[in-house]
């Protein structure tokens, strides 16, 4: 025993500070068992109720691209709208604020209710793009259960101007027509997601990671020019409107780059408020309609006789009493001309003339300068449902079929693919592919013709606007222009209808050194006037003037250079 | 051995606060760039309605209606333009 300290002596057996020690032990034993559970083996749970607690998942919306002209003029763009939707089993409303909410929503408090009532689901609608100042007043409502939701509406300045072209997206901003629909991928962008922490505040305090990189919209700049597309769509609708036609179309094409500087479709509708919007007005019609092109076609039927090296511009061709009968029927010059050359056939637009410079060919040789130039093949723009038109086999043709084929009948295409062709004639022989998108780098092209043959059938195509012409009226002052008039009955079933017609006018100037191609389709004029020289060409006469005076290219003719045939002079009238 | 282990220690210690204090001060300013960016995308959308308000009241048809019908403006005759190349193809 201790005699310094007699107090503290107790006498203890030495197995209870032993068991306390083990008992201490044990309990520190079951802690760190307990913490390496929970640390270690078993976290999961907890882990997921902290990320509860402070980690969210945001997500990211991409906003749509814009699409811009050639000169980045808006043609559509997104601006943030709010979308107002309830949660109705959270929705606990006063009859005041309901008052209020059902004038700020413009909707019946009757409806309001029956929505909230109506639905099983945990998420409903109220009302849709909303402006954002509007938006704001509903949330100083503070609702419970009533919240918004930020979404995308689309705006279109270019109104009807350019509603074909450009298309428009559904409520939920997806691409529904025309280029809206084609470039949708492009435009759309992809949303994405990612994991951040937020503080007591709700403000985001730390990027944990993102899950999903989002990725913007891109742009698209279109080869149209606004004031080009402004310009071709006033002219079309005053033509249409002036000879009370059912549908008209025009394209304006650079001549050097297959660009489309514009593309005009009548009927036409407002993008912008599509409450009742018909079918008929959203198509396309100068990519997604066929049409029996009619004399327009003749130029390619001449071209192949050039390049066949058996006709020269002046080879004279008798058309005689303007009758060619072949096997059953019989082809129409309603004014027989007599002898005719290769030039005056195209000036005169004679159904016999071409018929006859058609059966000296092979079907082939015609065949191949036609498929060439893209009849019977889509043009391959990018626009969404174009068509390819008919053009058959040449070993399928009857002598009949050559001879109507000639003159533009029995094979139908777009005015896209029509205007595209004349490139052939407008350049020196090549052709390259149309593109609705503005090009950074000069196309590709292929040689259809040869350069003379080009510049021969220029020559014609000139002696068509001038006095003798069918289309004097397609003259502009200070340019020289070219081009070619073309008048068809309309097909009506299975047979032509006698007084149903399709006026049409293509042409390229300055004659020189074409810049431009405009093509004018008019369908089914019906004020009395319906050959293409009266209908189609004042049209691309105004169109053209405009456009090449907007894009400042010189002029290549005196100012007097316009001659009308006098007064007195028979019109020269095209055959039909 | 004591005493080094005993800096050690500090130096543990201070680390340890300093990695609090820079956390703290990441996320102080990651709030800030936070705010930054919402201001950027707000001005994007602004940016985009008045592009929206500039392209519809540019509207061609507008102006040309203005022009000709409130300033009587004219398309000049062709006879009364001249077009002048630039130097270079000269």
């Amino acid at each position: 025993m201790n005699p310094r300290a007699p107090a503290m002596t107790l006498d203890m057996p030495g197995w209870r500070s032993r068991t306390l020690l083990v008992m201490l032990l044990l309990g520190f034993g079951v802690l760190i068992a307990r913490a390496v559970y929970l640390q270690g083996l078993n976290n999961d749970f907890l882990q997921k109720k902290g990320d509860a607690r402070y980690g969210r998942v945001i997500e990211l919306s991409a906003t749509r691209g814009m699409i811009t002209d050639r000169n980045r003029e808006p043609l559509a763009i997104s601006t943030p709208v709010e979308s107002v939707w309830a949660s109705p089993a959270d929705v606990d409303i006063s009859a005041e604020k309901m008052k209020r909410l059902s004038r700020l929503l413009e909707l019946d408090a009757g409806e309001i209710k029956k929505r909230l009532a109506g639905s099983a689901r945990d998420f409903v609608y109220l009302k849709r793009h909303l402006p954002p100042e509007q938006a704001a007043k509903i949330v100083e409502l503070n609702i419970p259960g009533i919240s918004l939701q930020r979404e995308y509406r689309r705006y279109y300045p270019g109104s009807e101007y350019f509603a074909h072209l450009i298309g428009f997206t559904d409520i939920d901003g997806q691409g529904q027509e025309a280029l809206e629909l084609a470039f949708d991928a492009q435009l759309a962008g992809k949303p994405g997601s990612r994991r951040v922490i937020k503080d007591r505040l709700g403000r985001i305090v730390e990027d944990v990671e993102s899950v999903r990189q989002p990725q913007e919209g891109r742009d698209l700049a279109l080869s149209v020019d606004a004031k080009i597309q402004y310009l071709a769509y006033r002219e079309l609708k005053n033509a249409v409107e002036v000879h009370r036609a059912k549908a008209g179309g025009i394209v304006v094409l650079d001549a050097q780059t297959g660009e489309v500087l514009a593309m005009a479709n009548l009927p036409s509708y407002n993008p912008n408020n599509r409450g009742k919007l018909e079918p008929r007005r959203t198509r396309n019609r100068a990519v997604t309609d066929l049409f029996e092109p009619g004399s327009t076609l003749k130029p390619f039927t001449v071209a192949a006789a050039l390049e066949s090296g058996k006709y020269k511009p002046e080879t004279v061709i008798q058309t005689g009493s303007g009758k060619l009968v072949i096997g059953s029927a019989t082809v129409h010059d309603a004014h027989p001309d007599g002898a005719l050359t290769v030039a005056q056939v195209i000036q005169k637009s004679s159904n016999v003339g071409a018929a006859k410079i058609a059966l000296s060919m092979a079907a082939e040789q015609m065949w191949d300068i036609f498929s060439k130039v893209g009849f019977g093949t889509q043009p391959r723009s990018g626009f969404p449902g174009e068509v390819s038109g008919k053009l058959r086999a040449y070993a399928s043709w009857r002598p009949i079929e050559q001879a109507t084929m000639a003159y533009g009948h029995g094979l139908s295409l777009s005015l896209l693919q029509l205007a595209r062709a004349y490139l052939i004639f407008a350049g020196d022989g090549e052709i390259m592919p149309v593109t609705l998108t503005k090009l950074e780098t000069p196309p590709v092209s292929t040689r259809v013709i040869s350069a003379e043959t080009a510049l021969q059938v220029r020559r014609m195509l000139e002696m068509v606007v001038q006095p003798g012409g069918t289309a004097p009226r397609a003259q502009i002052t200070g340019y020289r222009v070219a081009g070619k008039t073309g008048t068809a009955h309309k097909l009506d079933g299975a047979s032509y209808a006698p007084n149903k017609y399709v006026s049409s006018f293509i042409g390229f100037a300055p004659a020189s050194a074409p810049r431009l191609i405009v093509a004018v389709m008019i369908d089914e004029p019906g004020a009395g006037q319906y050959y293409g020289g009266a209908v189609a060409a004042p049209v691309f006469s105004s169109v053209m003037a405009g456009a090449l005076r907007l894009l400042g290219v010189k002029p290549d003719a005196p100012l007097n250079n316009v001659v009308l045939p006098p007064p007195d002079a028979p019109e020269v009238r095209e055959e039909v | 051995m004591a005493r080094l282990n005993l800096m050690l220690l500090a130096v543990l210690v201070a680390c340890a606060l300093s990695v609090v204090t820079s956390q703290h001060n990441a996320r102080k300013l990651y709030v800030e760039l936070q705010k930054e960016q919402a201001i950027a995308k707000q001005l994007e959308v602004e940016w985009g309605q008045l592009q929206l308000e500039q392209s519809t009241w540019a509207m061609h048809s507008r102006i040309e209606k203005i022009a000709s019908g409130r300033l009587m403006m004219r398309v000049p005759p062709a006879a009364r333009v001249q077009v002048v190349a630039p130097e270079s193809t000269q």
